[in-house]
C-alpha cells in the first residue's frame, strides 16, 4: 500500500507506489514505439502514389456509378427474397443445434465438467473461429453452389455465437430458484423446465433476434464466392463493371439491413 | 416425526458448519433454530432435504433414512418436505398459479408439467390455498409484480400444495418489515396447526421466534447450545449463543395479556 508520511507527519496515501508508477510509463513508452515501428513498416510497403491518386479514381468511379440503374431491381427481388431466407432459416437451424451445446457447456447444467463440458466448448470455439465467408466457400465445394450452402454456412457460424452467449446466460442465472424447484421433489428435466428455461427466455429471445440481425449482413455478401442471394448479383455486375447496378444492389443491401436492425430492436423491445 | 442423528457437515473448504448434531423433531411440533450467522442453521436446513449432502450421520423422517436414499427415493422423500425460503425463490418470470403448481412437480409427468397441464384436483388445491393466503386474485399476475409479503405468501402456497410432513423454512422473514414478518409467522405457525405439521424454521429474531414457537434451539459453530422452551430464554441462554451483549431490549417479557391477545387474533 502506497501509504507514506511526509516529514512534517501527515500521511499521505498515493494510489500507486513510485516503481508501479515507473512501470506504467514505461509500458507506455514501448507501446508508442511499437505504434512508430508498425507505422513505418507499412508506409514504405505502400506505393504512395495510388494513394495520392485515390480521390480522383474515387470520382470518377462515382461518377460513373450515378444514377442507380432502376430498372435492375426486377432482377433483384429473387436473390434478396433468397438472401434473406438464409439469414432467417440458417438462424433457426444454428439455435436448434445451439440450445443442447449452451446446457452442455454452461457449468451448472453440464452434466459432467470433466467430460462433456470440454467438448461442447470445443464445438463452440470452432465454429465461431471460422468466418461464414470461409464455411460458404468450403461448403459451396462440398455441397455445390446455391442457397443451401449459404444456408449452411450461416447456420455453423451462428452455433458458436448463439451457445456462447446463452451458457454464459446459463451459468448467470438465480441459483436460488432452482433450489426452491428441486426441493419439491422435481426431476432433472422438471427443474430445466420450471427452474432454468423461464429465467433464460429473455436472453434466448435476446440473442436469436440479434443473430438474425448479423446473419442478414452476413448473407448479402456469401454471394460472392457462390452461395447465393444477392451477394452473387454484386459480384457479376462488378466483374462486368456495371457500376449503376453495383450502386443499386448496395442501396438494396443497405435498406435490408435497416429492416432487419428496426424488426430484431422491436422484437427485443417487446420482449424483454 | 424427525430425528437427526450425529449430523456432521464438514464443506470441502474445510469449513465446519455441522458437528454431531442430535435433534427429534416430533409430529406437528414447530420449531425456530436460532443462532449467529454462520452457526450452521442453513446448513442444517438443506442437509435435511439433502440440498446440501450431509458429511455423515443420519436424517430420518417418518422412519426412512434419507441420506441412505438414491436419487428416485430422495426425489420421493422431497415431496414430504416443503421449504420457504428467505428471498422467496419463486421463479420470477412464471406466474403465481405456476410457482403454486411447481409445488406438485414431484408428482406429475414431465410433459404434463412442461404443458402446465396439471390434474384438476391440483389445480383446485391451488386455488384453495391461494385463497387462504389471500391472493386469490393475483393467481394470474407474474411472480415479479407482488409485493414482498405477497410473494412470501405464494411461497408458503408452494411449500403446502406439496402435501408435506414436515417444512423446512429458512428465514422467512428477514427480507419483510416487522408488520408482515408477524403476519407470515402467524400464518405459517397457524397452518401448521391446521394441518399438525411439524416445522423447523430458521429465525434471526429471537423475539419474533419466541412469541410463536412452541420450542427454541440455539446452534452455535455447528453444536446445539440451548433447547427449550421460549419462555425458559433468558439473558444468560442468549449470552451462550449469540455471545456477550446488552439482552434487556431483545428478549420479550412473557406477559399473560398478550398472549391471550395473540391466541385471540389467530
Amino acid at each position: 500500500m502506497p501509504v507514506s508520511t511526509s516529514p512534517d507527519g501527515a500521511k499521505i496515501w498515493q494510489l500507486r507506489t513510485r516503481n508501479q508508477t515507473l512501470t506504467r510509463w514505461a509500458a507506455y513508452l514501448v507501446a508508442v514505439a511499437i505504434f512508430m515501428w508498425c507505422w513505418q513498416r507499412i508506409s514504405e510497403a505502400t506505393t504512395w502514389f495510388f494513394v495520392w491518386d485515390a480521390p480522383r479514381i474515387a470520382a470518377d468511379i462515382g461518377g460513373r456509378a450515378w444514377p442507380p440503374r432502376w430498372s435492375y431491381m426486377d432482377n433483384l427481388w429473387g436473390p434478396l427474397w433468397d438472401t434473406l431466407n438464409m439469414a432467417t432459416l440458417g438462424t433457426l437451424l444454428a439455435l436448434v443445434m445451439a440450445v443442447p451445446i449452451a446446457f452442455l457447456a454452461a457449468r451448472n447444467t453440464t452434466p459432467s465438467a470433466l467430460f462433456i463440458r470440454p467438448v461442447a466448448l470445443f464445438i463452440i470455439v470452432a465454429t465461431r473461429s471460422i468466418n461464414s465467408l470461409i464455411w460458404a466457400l468450403l461448403l459451396v465445394a462440398i455441397v455445390g453452389p446455391g442457397v443451401f450452402a449459404g444456408l449452411m454456412a450461416i447456420a455453423l457460424r451462428s452455433i458458436g455465437f448463439c451457445a456462447k452467449l446463452l451458457y454464459e446466460a446459463i451459468e448467470e442465472i438465480d441459483e436460488k430458484q432452482v433450489e426452491a424447484i428441486t426441493a419439491t421433489g422435481a426431476s432433472r428435466w422438471q427443474v430445466m423446465a420450471f427452474g432454468i428455461v423461464p429465467q433464460v427466455m429473455p436472453a434466448f429471445a435476446g440473442i436469436s433476434v440479434f443473430r438474425w440481425d448479423i446473419n442478414i449482413r452476413e448473407s448479402t455478401v456469401l454471394g460472392l464466392v457462390g452461395a447465393g442471394g444477392i451477394g452473387l448479383q454484386l459480384q457479376s455486375s462488378l466483374n462486368t463493371l456495371a457500376w449503376p447496378q453495383v450502386t443499386l444492389i448496395l442501396i438494396v443491401i443497405l435498406a435490408a439491413v435497416l429492416v432487419g436492425e428496426w424488426v430484431s430492436a422491436k422484437v427485443r423491445g417487446a420482449i424483454i | 416425526m424427525l430425528e437427526l442423528k450425529k449430523l456432521t457437515k464438514t464443506y470441502r473448504t474445510g469449513d465446519r458448519a455441522l458437528h454431531e448434531v442430535d435433534l427429534i423433531v416430533p409430529n406437528g411440533q414447530v420449531m425456530a433454530l436460532i443462532g449467529p450467522s454462520g452457526a450452521g442453521k442453513s446448513t442444517l436446513i438443506r442437509c435435511i432435504n439433502r440440498l446440501v449432502e450431509p458429511t455423515s450421520g443420519s436424517v430420518i423422517l417418518d422412519g426412512t433414512d434419507i441420506t441412505a436414499l438414491g436419487s428416485t427415493g430422495l426425489r420421493k422423500m422431497r415431496r414430504k418436505m416443503g421449504m420457504i425460503f428467505q428471498e422467496y425463490a419463486l421463479v420470477e418470470r412464471l406466474t403465481v398459479m405456476e410457482n403454486v403448481l411447481s409445488g406438485r412437480l414431484g408428482y406429475v409427468g414431465f410433459w404434463r408439467s412442461f404443458l402446465r397441464k396439471f390434474p384438476q384436483s391440483d389445480v383446485d388445491e391451488a386455488f384453495r390455498l391461494l385463497d387462504r393466503v389471500g391472493l386469490l386474485a393475483m393467481a394470474d399476475k407474474r411472480a415479479d409484480e407482488l409485493s414482498g409479503g405477497q410473494r412470501q405468501r405464494v411461497g408458503i402456497a408452494r411449500a403446502l400444495i406439496q402435501n408435506p410432513r414436515l417444512l423446512l423454512v429458512d428465514e422467512p422473514t428477514a427480507s419483510l418489515d416487522p408488520k408482515t414478518s408477524r403476519q407470515i409467522m402467524r400464518l405459517i405457525c397457524e397452518l401448521c396447526a391446521e394441518r399438525d405439521l411439524a416445522a423447523v424454521i430458521n429465525i434471526h429474531d429471537v423475539a419474533l421466534a419466541q412469541m410463536f414457537v412452541e420450542r427454541i434451539v440455539g446452534l452455535k459453530a455447528g453444536e446445539l447450545a440451548f433447547d427449550g422452551k421460549p419462555t425458559e430464554m433468558g439473558e444468560d441462554v442468549l449470552t451462550r449463543i449469540y455471545g456477550e451483549e446488552d439482552w434487556q431490549a431483545t428478549i420479550r417479557k412473557v406477559d399473560e395479556e398478550e398472549v391471550e391477545a395473540e391466541v385471540a387474533a389467530q
